[in-house]
């Protein structure tokens, strides 16, 4: 009796995970075997990794995604480090978590108006007598803007690493001789590498598929992983060979997935994912 | 002492790069212009622009609902979710459940995007409404569960049992001692679950049709024509939300926390 109780209630959660998170990763690895008229073929991956377009594609995906977390993480170290030695630094941390909970494609179409020919950086530049500058659509821009939405996912990891944190360790080191410097080196960046882990595992992975930036900021000359993606499925629908970009995405995920540790649960509040 | 102050001086450099582009967004709502560059005179235009707009009201509209629908079914699914992983014997079962219920936490919204799409495609399901509230649902119930579960956790079994010897039932026992104790688990899992709804777009993106659109999906097309200071004014009204928002879950979570020093329970 009891059983049959509980077994109802968890039927649709069984549901959801069989057709919502077990099928459809099936289905995109079953499609990436099928050309544009639906027949069998290992033809997209030969074409992947024949065609160089496509390596040199994944390859600058990859490229994009390293500088973007790379800035990110100089950005954002010293200033979650700071910030831990902050009085009131629950509402100091609130006030970066806020920018998350504006609308993504808010902040990329801010970013049109700033980084335009008249825009406020090419304005602001001329009171220092600097000519404007075509800034809108180039990879700089591109980087800015991703690193810009990035730093709140890449500052509360590390943050609460820090958090974590043993001050006896840096005091004794201190007490011991260490230079501040050393003590970073040796105490301080070890014991809090597991944040900036979780932290470049939440840059890198959204990195790799933003597709609406690389359109909006980026002028289509950043093709990520992402946007090759959205151009096959929903542009020249070619299903199959966006499936084959897609397992590959999946693949790179488990990479670095592997690479920066298990130990991850991406992104909860205040964060939140997006592409 | 010295030290001290450039530390200060980065962080608050830190926190212009963040705010800068929200202030710009939201300080040209105001401006009588039509572009965002040369603030010109202030004017209330756009706002009301965007409230006499019947397109972008009628869109604001269902983005809520689907929101509040979406956040409600997932809240629901994942609950009882959470309480069946937690009640699992083997760790086996209850570590592969786990792995299989935070893939879709982890993945590209891009990857759950098009296989989605797939996925509604075989199944002849139309796009538009529906397709989105179930994806909607899909990308909630993960998230759901991992704020219940630690709940979940927290409740000593000795309640469960107590209750039971003293003649409750199984519903009563759920009812009256394991729901109230995970409220704010289930809470927080909802208010979570309503967020990522409001703020997606590349799911929604993929699977929605040419019929229904929400506001992100909304707010790409318009930008992608170029600026319109609507869009701005619209940032303007969602700044404000987005600070209540964000300032009410602040306040449930010092209370939460509260609660939680008084009983002494960790």
């Amino acid at each position: 009796m009891r059983k049959k109780v509980n077994t109802a209630f968890y039927v649709p959660y069984g549901l959801w995970l069989l057709l919502f998170v077990i099928a459809p990763m099936l289905l995109i690895v079953y499609q990436s075997f099928f050309n544009i008229n639906h027949q069998f073929t290992l033809a997209n991956y030969a074409t992947y990794f024949q065609s160089g377009t496509y390596l040199t594609m994944t390859f600058n995906s990859v490229w994009y995604a390293f500088v973007i977390t790379v800035v990110t993480l100089l950005i954002s170290y010293p200033a979650a480090y700071i910030l831990h030695y902050m009085k009131h630094k629950q509402l100091w941390l609130l006030l970066i978590i806020l920018p998350t909970w504006i609308n993504l494609l808010l902040k990329a179409y801010a970013f049109i108006g700033i980084f335009g020919r008249d825009g406020g950086l090419n304005n602001f530049l001329g009171w220092f007598g600097i000519a404007p500058k075509q800034l809108l659509f180039t990879d700089a821009a591109f980087i800015f803007v991703a690193a810009y939405i990035e730093i709140p996912f890449m500052i509360l990891p590390i943050f609460n690493g820090i958090e974590e944190l043993d001050e006896g360790l840096v005091n004794a080191s201190r007490d011991l001789g260490a230079s501040p410097w050393q003590t970073f080196i040796h105490v301080t960046l070890p014991l809090t590498m597991s944040g900036v882990k979780s932290g470049v595992q939440a840059v890198f992975i959204p990195s790799l598929s933003l597709f609406m930036i690389t359109r909006l900021i980026g002028g289509n000359r950043v093709i990520t992983l992402g946007t090759a993606i959205e151009e096959h499925f929903l542009t020249t629908m070619n299903w199959g060979m966006g499936s084959t970009i897609g397992v590959v995405l999946i693949v790179t995920m488990f990479v670095i997935m592997f690479l920066t540790g298990e130990r991850n649960k991406r992104r909860v509040k205040g964060g939140k994912h997006h592409a | 002492m010295r030290k001290f102050k450039w530390s200060h001086l980065y962080l608050i450099f830190v926190f212009i790069i963040l705010y800068v582009p929200i202030a710009y967004l939201v300080g040209f709502s105001f401006s009588d212009g039509d572009r965002m560059s040369h603030f010109s005179g202030f004017t209330f235009r756009h706002y009301g622009e965007l409230f006499n707009d019947p397109r972008m009201i009628q869109i604001v509209l269902d983005t809520l609902l689907l929101a509040l629908l979406s956040a409600l079914i997932a809240t629901i699914i994942g609950t009882f979710g959470a309480m069946a992983i937690n009640s699992a014997r083997r760790s086996v079962t209850k570590n592969t459940v786990l792995s299989l219920n935070n893939i879709l936490m982890v993945s590209p919204d891009v990857i759950i995007g098009a296989s989605f799409l797939i996925f509604f495609t075989a199944l002849n399901i139309p796009l538009g409404f529906v397709s989105v509230l179930l994806s909607h649902i899909a990308f909630e119930i993960p998230i759901v569960v991992l704020m219940v579960l630690p709940k979940l956790r927290e409740l000593p079994s000795s309640m469960l049992d107590a209750a039971s010897d003293l003649g409750a039932s199984d519903f009563q026992v759920l009812r009256d001692v394991t729901l109230p104790y995970i409220m704010p688990g289930i809470f927080s899992g909802f208010f979570m679950a309503f967020t990522y709804s409001l703020d997606d777009f590349a799911v929604t993106y993929f699977v929605t049709g040419n019929g229904f659109s929400t506001l992100s999906v909304e707010i790409y097309a318009r930008a992608r024509q170029g600026i319109s200071l609507e869009i701005n004014a619209l940032s303007g009204v969602m700044f404000i939300f987005a600070l209540v928002l964000v300032v009410g879950y602040y306040f449930i979570q010092q209370q939460q926390t509260a609660h939680k020093r008084k009983k002494g329970v960790r």
